[in-house]
């Protein structure tokens, strides 16, 4: 069941123009930001590091663009009707809905591939580093994508939902900021900021960048999409 | 009895949009749901579909509690919501195999037997390969239909079926309906009053959230003989708001 309501969705990005508009917008942002400001050739290194840098920034935005829909435009439709007086429980629509967004980020993000093989044309990456790094980006879009359908289930408006998102997604990732955080030791006990420090996106991110799979890094990206689909469960049945 | 409505309420804030509504409906039947704009008949509908919980009462649909077991309820039921709602980017054909996927035809011979069905009892094989955004509105209609007729289900909810028809399809649609009515329990919603009197074997009219009338067209005549169907409706619906606005004051009173 999941399956059919993940189908329908994900087909449904290619049934407008939009979604190749997305892909290749998305292709030149990320690959262009590789090239020409994190230096990609200048660094003289074989792996994708220049690459993963930008990926939360372009992820705030690209992110909402993706889930904007998922609910909103069944409200504003009235399809939600139909969907919701189908043989189908709240779960399986919101984990068949979330999975296609899911899919299509992933795949974005997945079509970056030539860079990997530019890298291992010119020098000779560490392809676990990469692997970790593919991973950590795929992770982070799912939560990034929670926030974005619960935000778009709270209305029927694709650019209230947008916005919503993008704001969320911002604070998230300012908490794990250096700067932020040391704003906010000059008010809080060192638990505190440590605690909030830890809820923030960047730092979970960057040990995958770096190689490293930590599972508290990756517990972390799932509980944050569990959680807000738990979220967009109950916003769809109250 | 294919669907039993006990008591049920909804409030919105406030507001009570539907006030103790009870009815049954059996094998056979075609209810004609009746009432001025705002009366509640799509609310009572929506609660009966398991779309929106009940403030309070509940629905047995085909044996099953709307409110327990909303799952079994929505697979016993064919619905087709107000202005027949439909993913326009999909083609009829594409969205009608998305429906008998979700309604648990597992095998593609099964899947293909029953969209075939659906499209030729209301005729969309002309356009069945068109997407449905770019049909009229008589073919959407008709998509909503194909949607709600798919699994051959023993209880139609039609909310306003012939809305927005022109008078062949609106014939068309009472044909179809009278068809299928003896396997089934059909409840249908309408403002038109000669819909009633030429299809229906029950009427029940809502006011203000209450059940005002329930029997049959031919009581429903004797109430005032000789007068047209619309003026019974109208001094039945007028008496009501008086009524209803006095015990809408007690509620609030009660509330305060």
């Amino acid at each position: 069941m999941i399956f059919t309501l993940f189908k329908r969705e994900f087909l449904g990005y290619f049934r407008s123009p939009v979604a190749y508009v997305f892909l290749v917008v998305f292709l030149v942002a990320s690959v262009g930001l590789s090239f020409f400001v994190g230096n990609f050739f200048k660094n003289n290194t074989a792996s994708l590091e220049s690459y993963f840098m930008f990926l939360p920034w372009l992820f705030l935005f690209f992110a909402p663009a993706v889930g904007m829909r998922l609910w909103a435009e069944e409200k504003r439709s009235g399809t939600l009707e139909l969907l919701f007086t189908l043989p189908v429980t709240t779960l399986q629509t919101v984990l068949g809905k979330f999975f296609a967004a899911w899919a299509f980020l992933a795949l974005a993000v997945f079509l970056s591939f030539p860079m990997a093989l530019t890298a291992a044309y010119l020098g000779d990456p560490d392809w676990g580093t990469m692997f970790a790094g593919y991973t950590g980006a795929f992770l982070m879009a799912g939560s990034f994508l929670g926030i974005c359908s619960l935000t778009s289930a709270l209305t029927r408006n694709q650019v209230i939902s947008f916005v919503l998102s993008v704001i969320v997604c911002f604070i998230l990732m300012l908490l794990g900021w250096s700067v932020f955080n040391g704003a906010l030791g000059a008010v809080l006990p060192v638990q505190a900021v440590d605690f909030v420090a830890n809820c923030g996106l960047i730092p979970h991110y960057e040990s995958f960048t770096k190689g490293i799979l930590d599972p508290r890094d990756t517990i972390y990206f799932l509980s944050l999409a569990g959680l807000t689909l738990f979220l967009n469960i109950l916003a769809l049945e109250r | 009895m294919m669907i039993e409505v006990k008591g049920l309420v909804k409030d919105y804030g406030t507001h009570r949009v539907v006030n103790h509504v009870s009815f049954n409906v059996k094998r056979g039947d075609i209810l004609g749901f009746l009432g001025p704009n705002g009366a509640g008949k799509t609310t009572t509908m929506k609660m009966i579909t398991g779309f929106i919980t009940p403030t309070a009462g509940t629905a047995i649909v085909s044996g099953h509690d709307v409110r327990s077991a909303p799952v079994a309820v929505k697979r016993a039921i064919g619905y087709l919501p107000e202005s027949a709602p439909a993913y326009g980017e999909m083609t009829v054909e594409e969205f009608l195999y998305f429906i008998a996927e979700v309604r648990g035809y597992r095998t593609a011979i099964a899947r293909k037997e029953r969209v075939r069905h659906a499209i030729a009892q209301t005729h969309l094989a002309s356009v069945s390969g068109q997407t449905i955004e770019t049909l009229s509105k008589g073919y959407r209609q008709r998509v909503g239909f194909a949607q709600a007729l798919l699994h051959d289900p023993d209880i139609l909810i039609l909310d306003e079926p012939t809305d927005g028809l022109d008078p062949n399809q609106k014939n068309e649609v009472r044909t179809l309906i009278k068809s299928m009515a003896a396997r089934k329990a059909v409840v249908l919603s309408t403002h038109i009053l000669e819909e009633v009197d030429a299809i229906c074997t029950r009427i029940i009219i809502i006011s203000r959230g209450r059940l005002v009338v329930d029997e049959t067209p031919e009581a429903f005549r004797k109430r005032k003989p000789g007068a047209r169907l619309d003026e019974i409706f109208r001094s039945l619906t007028e008496e009501d708001e008086a009524a209803t606005a006095l015990s809408a004051n007690e509620i609030s009173k009660e509330k305060s």
